[in-house]
């Protein structure tokens, strides 16, 4: 079987967005699911706020995967669906890919080029090194909202909220238009995780309390969950004794942090970033391996989905580039791109490739801390490239910058800062 | 009183509390009174065994400490009436399973019950799965003897009931040059409990065993017998093979109460009726010395002592390729482990446990700072293990007496009752071999009445569900083409189908619950913690047992995951939105 151009893994925002970039381009493009339908984790996301920049619309999760949706159907573009990649890796013409299904077993396909659109999977309990014992009821916000939204199951009566991640702050709305009662959320940084809409809309105007700087540091109950400790954290996040209170519930629900899924990034030694855990990328989304690229929550949590949907699309444009440029195409020239480690969370990308045709650049790029009147500044070559004031610039909303790079000839050494 | 007792008395007046009373019970000693701390009643039960009488009986209490009762099943009914079997096996951890694989060889009937939903739900799921070679037990002791025997039979063994084993060898390490000098030492023991193959290795030996071994180590010494295997995958082997072969096994059923005539249990009374059974075997873990009471033969006290374990995601598990002991230093006893590193079969790496005293049997609970003992100790071992791969951790509860050695026998006092108590570490690597003497007493005392023959038709052989992911492409090409499910994939971090989890449920000792079908499974166990597929499971068990969703459990009655189905719910006090 001729090998595919483009095999794009994950249909979700941000894979649906490559492989249809991708195939109107022109290149052979085969999308795979894991799960039974497309649309990744918007198919639970039924609260709207969704689209705003790509659609200028307040769309719902599935009705913005249903658009992307609706476009690969129209384009007719090749996607399987319940079908589960087993193992990936190099051969001399670009990737070996072993699939399973129900339909065909297990089978081989190749691909010149991947784009890895794996999503993030939600950080546990035990990631988090909470103790005490292991009853039912203790379940991260996805789950919970899996068991509601797509089960149409209650999963608590009376329940606590640990972390203030977005997920976790629509659970609270969620559960309680459910006739749940949220006795809290509860965070262990002295500044909410979630975006400033969403505790307005989601805590706010539902009376329920966020107590900032505080934890969970032991859950109670042996079948089902009865109650939980709860004691307030020092600025190092760590319990201060003496501050012990129990508060009763029958759930625990963690909104504590997402994992881009990188497991076969992994598998075929391609070095991560610790700052984002994704991969290092080139401005071309492409990874420190030729030829894979990543996208979407697989390569940073975004904060919105129209963010992940665009990096998908140039991820799909650039893996064509990639191939077209194939034969006696240039070696890459990677030039890293510094940032104060103290001022930003991460920029992404982390490289620029000076021999790429591609001059634009698209930055995301994450504040370590919430300031007033802050100023992002990219110098590249001693010369200040990019220079924009934000009155208010915080960790949960991340800022996206796009720039020409065709100015600055010969660049040899790119940095962002933060003044 | 005796001039013993007196002693002891004295000698507990003396070094632990003026409170503490002693008295003879048949052979035994029984210490009664009160004192102030757990560490008061663990002292005086050690100081107590330290002498000849048979078992130490220790019911002293804790001013102001309230022991939880024993946790039951939230149900009655009337499942057993005056059942009558020649068997009744109270336990279904590693020993009950054992037992009742060997009695199944018989033309007896036999019943195992257990209180909890499953098999294996107390320390025959939660230790480290390492069968032991057998040097740490006390040369002499039931342990040494056990240990060694059933670690040489688990080859047979796993290759009739189809369960993964493999001999990596444990390594106890040493982190100077000095320590090789214990070599001799340590060699000396092996070769009284009948350990084979122990040898020095220096650093660059282990090294090409274990390439990922910390610079700090000098050298190792080897027992190449030790192996891994699955705890909980063998204890359901060893019940699926015995209920192929005619044994009954009855779940959520606790023991609450025996009626004796001369010297005989003539019945036992369960939450579920009655049942009249000929023989009775106390396999009951933590609890045996309370079924013991029950009995009225209550010669020892099993002081519940606690391990807490950490697992490391399987994508690190390439680090380890086998066991790393860190050694017990200078108190190679058998009570305390050093604990180290386990590569367990399903390649994960295993940190721990740990063993520290506490007053509760069914405490599963973890503690923060034990963990970070633990991963302190054991993380340097290998030098790219770190904290930031751990996915999981647990706590066990080893049911150890305070004479620390195994209870395997005849009662002295009722006839048909046998006591297979304070089954610790090793009890995992002895069991085949404990199941061998105990099937021995049981069909001694059923011969006392009856004439007992061996089946003709008893089949050793147990087939394994099928482990889609680790087959041949071949092979797992056509089981799925033969059923599709198993080409649908459930659990994304283990690789598990649906096909899998549905066998699971329609198993001989089906899986009720998404623990259970994790244990047999692996879904859920990875590194996203059952968070993407736990609802998935949910509602396969909902359409092949056709339990309700709102009836699902995570781990049996009282741990249902979900309330109701929303639109149903009405919660007191509150009304429902009714806009959405």
């Amino acid at each position: 079987m001729s090998p595919y151009d483009v095999v794009v893994l994950g249909a979700g925002p941000a894979g649906m967005a490559a492989g249809l970039q991708a195939y109107r381009l022109g290149a052979k493009v085969l999308i795979i699911e894991r799960e039974d339908k497309p649309g990744g984790i918007l198919k639970q996301c039924i609260h709207d706020g969704f689209g705003l920049k790509k659609f200028n619309e307040k769309l719902t999760g599935p009705e913005y995967a249903g658009r992307y949706i609706k476009m690969i159907e129209e384009n007719e573009v090749p996607i399987i669906v319940s079908t589960f990649v087993t193992d990936v890796s190099k051969n001399e013409n670009g990737f070996k890919l072993s699939l399973v299904n129900s339909k065909k077993g297990l089978f081989e396909i190749y691909a010149k080029s991947l784009i890895l659109a794996n999503g993030c999977r939600e950080r546990t309990s035990k990631q988090i090194f909470i103790h005490g014992s292991r009853p039912a009821g203790v379940y991260t916000a996805g789950t919970a909202q899996y068991l509601v939204n797509i089960l149409g199951y209650l999963p608590c009566k009376k329940c606590v909220i640990l972390g203030s991640g977005d997920i976790g702050l629509i659970m609270a709305r969620r559960l309680t238009l459910e006739g749940a009662k949220i006795e809290g959320v509860y965070e262990a940084k002295s500044t909410p995780s979630g975006l400033s809409r969403n505790l307005s809309q989601c805590l706010d105007d539902y009376n329920i309390p966020i107590y900032l700087s505080h934890t969970i540091t032991k859950i109670i109950g042996t079948d089902r969950v009865e109650a939980v400790e709860i004691a307030k954290v020092d600025k190092k996040m760590k319990p201060i004794s003496g501050t012990e209170m129990i508060v009763e519930c029958d759930s625990v629900i963690l909104s504590v942090g997402l994992i881009p899924e990188n497991e076969i990034a992994e598998s075929l030694e391609i070095e991560l970033d610790i700052a984002t855990k994704g991969p290092f990328v080139d401005q071309n989304f492409m990874t420190l391996e030729d030829g894979v690229f990543s996208c979407g929550n697989a390569l940073h949590v975004n904060d919105l989905v129209d963010y992940v949907s665009e990096s998908g699309e140039y991820a799909g444009e650039n893996a064509l580039n990639y191939l077209e440029g194939l034969n006696g195409k240039k070696e890459r020239k990677l030039i890293p791109i510094n940032y104060e480690k103290d001022k930003f969370l991460y920029v992404v990308p982390q490289f620029i490739d000076i021999n790429s045709d591609n001059n634009k650049a698209v930055f995301y790029v994450r504040s370590r801390d919430i300031r007033n009147n802050a100023r992002i500044q990219i110098i590249g070559n001693s010369k200040l490239i990019y220079d924009k004031k934000y009155s208010f610039i915080k960790p949960p909303e991340m800022e996206r910058i796009e720039m020409d790079l065709c100015d600055i000839k010969d660049l040899d050494a790119i940095e962002v800062i933060m003044k | 009183m005796s001039n013993l007792s007196d002693k002891i008395q004295k000698k507990l007046n003396k070094k632990v509390s003026e409170n503490i009373i002693c008295r003879e019970w048949r052979s035994s000693i029984i210490l009664e009174g009160k004192v102030d701390t757990w560490e008061k009643v663990y002292l005086a039960g050690k100081i107590a065994a330290d002498t000849r009488y048979k078992g130490v009986v220790n019911k002293l209490e804790v001013d102001g400490l309230i022991i939880p009762k024993i946790k039951s099943p939230l149900f009655k009914d009337d499942y057993f009436t005056d059942k009558e079997v020649d068997v009744l096996i109270i336990g279904g951890g590693i020993i009950g399973s054992s037992i009742a694989r060997e009695l199944s060889k018989w033309n007896v009937s036999v019943l195992l019950v257990d209180k909890e939903e499953d098999l294996a739900m107390h320390a025959s799921s939660r230790n480290d799965g390492m069968i032991h070679p057998g040097l740490a037990p006390k040369p002499g002791t039931k342990k040494a003897y056990y240990n060694v025997k059933g670690n040489e039979m688990y080859t047979k063994i796993t290759q009739e009931l189809d369960v993964e084993f493999k001999r990596v060898g444990s390594r106890i390490v040493f982190y100077n040059k000095y320590m090789r000098l214990i070599t001799p030492i340590i060699k000396a023991r092996a070769r009284r409990n009948g350990v084979k193959g122990v040898k020095y290795l220096n650093f660059k030996e282990l090294r090409k065993q274990e390439p990922n071994i910390s610079k700090d180590i000098t050298g190792a010494v080897i027992m190449p017998s030790a192996g891994i295997l699955s705890p909980y995958k063998m204890t359901i082997a060893f019940a699926e093979n015995a209920v192929m072969n005619g044994v009954e096994i009855v779940f959520n059923t606790i023991v609450l109460f025996m009626e004796k005539k001369n010297d005989k249990i003539i019945s036992v009374s369960t939450n579920r009726g009655k049942i009249c059974p000929k023989v009775v075997i106390n396999a009951a873990g933590v609890f045996a010395d309370e079924i013991a009471a029950m009995a009225n033969d209550q010669f020892f006290t099993i002081h519940p002592r606690k391990g807490e374990a950490v697992l490391v995601d399987k994508k690190k598990g390439s680090l380890l390729n086998s066991i790393l002991s860190n050694p017990a230093l200078f108190k190679i006893k058998s009570t305390s482990k050093g604990g180290g590193l386990v590569k367990t079969i399903e390649g994960n790496i295993l940190i721990g446990p740990n063993a520290y005293e506490q007053p509760f049997k069914e405490n599963f609970t973890t503690n923060k700072n034990n963990i970070d003992e633990v991963l302190k100790k054991h993380l340097p071992l290998i030098s790219k293990l770190s904290s930031l791969d751990v996915i999981t951790y647990f706590a066990g509860i080893r049911a150890a007496t305070y004479k620390e050695d195994f209870i395997i026998e005849k009662s002295e006092h009722i006839k048909n009752l046998v006591h297979v108590a304070g089954i610790q570490s090793p009890g995992l690597a002895s069991a085949p071999a404990i199941a061998k003497d105990v099937e021995k007493m049981a069909i001694e005392i059923l011969s006392e009445v009856n004439d007992i023959k061996k089946k003709d038709n008893w089949n050793p052989i147990r087939k394994g569900m099928p482990k889609l992911s680790s087959m041949k492409h071949e092979k797992r090409n056509e089981l799925i083409k033969r059923r599709p499910d198993y080409g649908e994939i459930i659990c994304r971090c283990e690789e598990v189908s649906k096909g899998e989890i549905i066998d699971a449920i329609n198993s001989l000792v089906p899986a009720m619950s998404i623990d259970a079908i994790k244990r047999r499974t692996r879904a859920g166990m990875g590194r996203c913690q059952s968070g993407f597929c736990m609802p998935l499971v949910a509602k396969i068990l909902q359409e092949e047992s056709g339990i309700s969703m709102e009836n699902i459990t995570k781990k049996g009655i009282g741990s249902e995951i979900v309330i109701d189905e929303t639109k149903k719910c009405k919660i007191e006090g509150r009304e429902k939105h009714e806009s959405l």
